[in-house]
């Protein structure tokens, strides 16, 4: 079973999430700040951690930078209110391997959860417009082509996301399997975390203020 | 607090009125004030200005005087208002020790007897400083904003000043005579400035906290205003009707749209371009329906005059009014694109789906409101749909690139 570590500065919303994952997942402890999380985190070795966005003494992103940066192979889920494109490119940027917003249903939490454990990627439809979008606005020459732009496909694959569809629903849309849907989205993932053109974070700033 | 009242305001005046003098904030007379109304200038600069033309050979006095026959006194209503009379200390302060120096520094002949007064000037006026932080700010907010806003006509002004007092020197053949004395009032000037300088400098750092304090004030305002016009009243209302949950679904789901709004989405007008409008009617139709609508937006376009857009955006409407009515899904999601030339929006709910061929005729929303529409602005629409398979309506319209 999927063991997983909630942190979240909101313990009404900790224990929310705690009864809505029901016994289908493991939920081995919580974490109200950063310094608890990073603590629990080295303790437990959590599967997946569910990473709010917003916290004090520096958020979701100061959590990752210190993990993260300790070697540690511990996966991330963001999980937050706020769907600014700062917050999300930022938190993806900072090694999380999805994100999803605090209106998800339990259901749909306990999947991305256990796509997330098993390595996979998990993008919600808002995170793939911004994706889609951030890619496209550009038309810099990119020091990295691997890098800095989509393959057709990969642009298909999000397109779908954005639409509302499920990857199951994708898989059959494209006539591909689920298992090749999750290995364009991880690329995908990849490439925003990897590609180093400043683009994205300038992108996702600019955002605000249009 | 006189000083902050007469700090003009741009546009609060008529241009080019006559200058009167006030009664309210007057020291002596009020011509000082009533000039740096009519200057726009900070009253404490002009009272500077005086005692120092004073100093100097007392040409400030008569100046003074003679501008305060001519003046007309501002209309006041009741008691006159009471002189303060600690700015008045200050300043006769300042006179008292700028006329000690003059004697100092040898323009006349005081000597070495004039220095308890200029010892006990400065003192006097350091001690006042000191003895009310409230006041003493206000006078130099006062003085740095006058500077500030007219930074280059007080550069022009003192640089032709020096420039017009050089040249009268060279004329005259004084220059050389005049040295002596200009060297000591320098290095007296000098002197002040190095004294004064780590309370001047206490005194901005205390300006841009006060400033920075004032600017996180407003926004604490604004923040309370929303939350107590919109959030407070959302749960009131909430809790009124507490018993029909759809409405409390609607209720929560319309106030979470525009704190959103107002945290993340910059303002926007709706009827502007097209992410916006898509925004906003996916907003009015999930509160008319009380279903959830999720939005993605991927690029954006400005509105066309040709209506090829409303068009589609009416069409739109219709669909996610479809989906809310008859679908029965727990949410649509909505997904608006533009690439190049070609503008896409999709409406999908998960909802029960149906027979498209089993349409009646007669049944206006799709054939009509939806392919009709779309197909009479040059567009074209796509239904997708089987039962038990949601619905998806794909719109697509080319438009001109701007």
């Amino acid at each position: 079973m999927t063991r997983v570590l909630i942190v979240d500065d909101h313990r009404l919303f900790r224990s929310g999430v705690r009864a809505e994952l029901g016994d289908s997942i493991e939920v081995v402890g919580e974490a109200e700040d950063v310094d608890t999380a990073v603590k629990a985190i080295n303790e437990l070795q959590p599967d997946v951690v569910l990473l709010d966005v917003h916290m004090p003494g520096g958020g979701g992103q100061e959590v990752l930078r210190r993990v993260l940066g300790s070697g540690s192979q511990v996966r991330f889920l963001a999980l937050s209110v706020s769907d600014a494109a700062e917050d999300v490119i930022g938190v993806i940027r900072g090694g999380a391997r999805g994100y999803v917003t605090k209106n998800i249903s339990g259901k749909e939490l306990a999947d991305a959860i256990r796509r997330v454990a098993e390595g996979d990627a998990v993008f919600s439809p808002r995170l793939a417009g911004f994706v889609l979008d951030a890619f496209a606005s550009t038309e810099a020459p990119s020091i990295d082509p691997e890098l800095d732009s989509l393959t057709q496909r990969e642009r298909e694959v999000l397109r779908l996301i954005a639409r509302g569809y499920a990857y199951k629903e994708i898989a059959k849309e494209l006539f591909i399997s689920v298992k090749t849907v999750e290995t364009h989205v991880s690329s995908v993932l990849r490439k925003l975390q990897l590609s180093n053109r400043h683009e994205l974070s300038r992108w996702a700033t600019a955002r605000r203020l249009v | 607090m006189t000083d902050q009242k007469t700090l003009a305001e741009p546009g609060q005046s008529p241009p080019y009125r006559r200058m009167m003098r006030p009664m309210e904030g007057r020291l002596v007379g009020g011509v000082a004030q009533g000039l740096a109304t009519q200057l726009k200038l900070d009253p404490v600069v002009i009272r500077l200005m005086f005692v120092l033309l004073s100093v100097v050979g007392g040409v400030g006095g008569v100046a003074y005087a003679v501008l305060w026959m001519i003046t007309p006194r501002e209309p006041y209503q009741g008691e006159p208002p009471p002189r303060d009379w600690s700015q008045l200390a200050a300043f006769t302060a300042i006179g008292i020790a700028l006329f000690a120096f003059g004697f100092l520094t040898g323009a006349s002949g005081g000597g070495i007897g004039m220095l308890p007064f200029a010892v006990g000037g400065i003192g006097g006026l350091i001690l006042w400083q000191q003895a009310d932080p409230e006041r003493r700010k206000h006078w130099v907010t006062g003085a740095t904003k006058s500077i500030r806003k007219n930074r280059v006509r007080t550069l022009l002004g003192v640089m032709l000043v020096v420039a017009g007092g050089v040249g009268f020197l060279v004329m005259e053949g004084q220059l050389h005579e005049a040295g002596q004395g200009l060297l000591f009032t320098g290095v007296v000037v000098g002197g002040l400035a190095v004294i004064a300088a780590p309370w001047l400098a206490g005194l901005w750092k205390e300006l841009q906290l006060e400033r920075r304090e004032r600017i996180r004030q407003e926004e604490r305002a604004e923040v309370a205003a929303m939350v107590h016009d919109s959030v407070l009243h959302t749960l009131t209302l909430i809790q009124r009707v507490a018993h029909d949950p759809r409405e409390v679904t609607r209720l929560a789901r319309a106030q979470e749209r525009e704190l959103r709004n107002w945290l993340y989405q910059p303002a926007q007008d709706a009827d502007a371009t097209l992410a916006a409008a898509v925004r906003r009617i996916a907003a009015e139709e999930e509160d008319a329906h009380g279903v959830p609508i999720e939005v993605v937006c991927v690029g954006d376009i400005d509105l066309d005059a040709g209506g090829r857009l409303a068009a589609m955006l009416k069409a739109a409407r219709q669909a996610m009014v479809n989906a809310a009515k008859y679908s029965e899904s727990p949410s649509i999601s909505v997904y608006a694109e533009v690439e190049g030339e070609e503008v896409t929006i999709f409406v999908k709910d998960r909802g029960k789906g149906f027979d498209l061929d089993a349409v009646p005729a007669d049944r206006m929303g799709i054939r009509e409101s939806i392919i009709g529409r779309m197909e009479r602005h040059g567009g074209s629409a796509r239904v997708r749909t089987e039962p038990g398979e949601g619905t998806e309506v794909m719109l697509t319209m080319k438009v001109e690139k701007q």
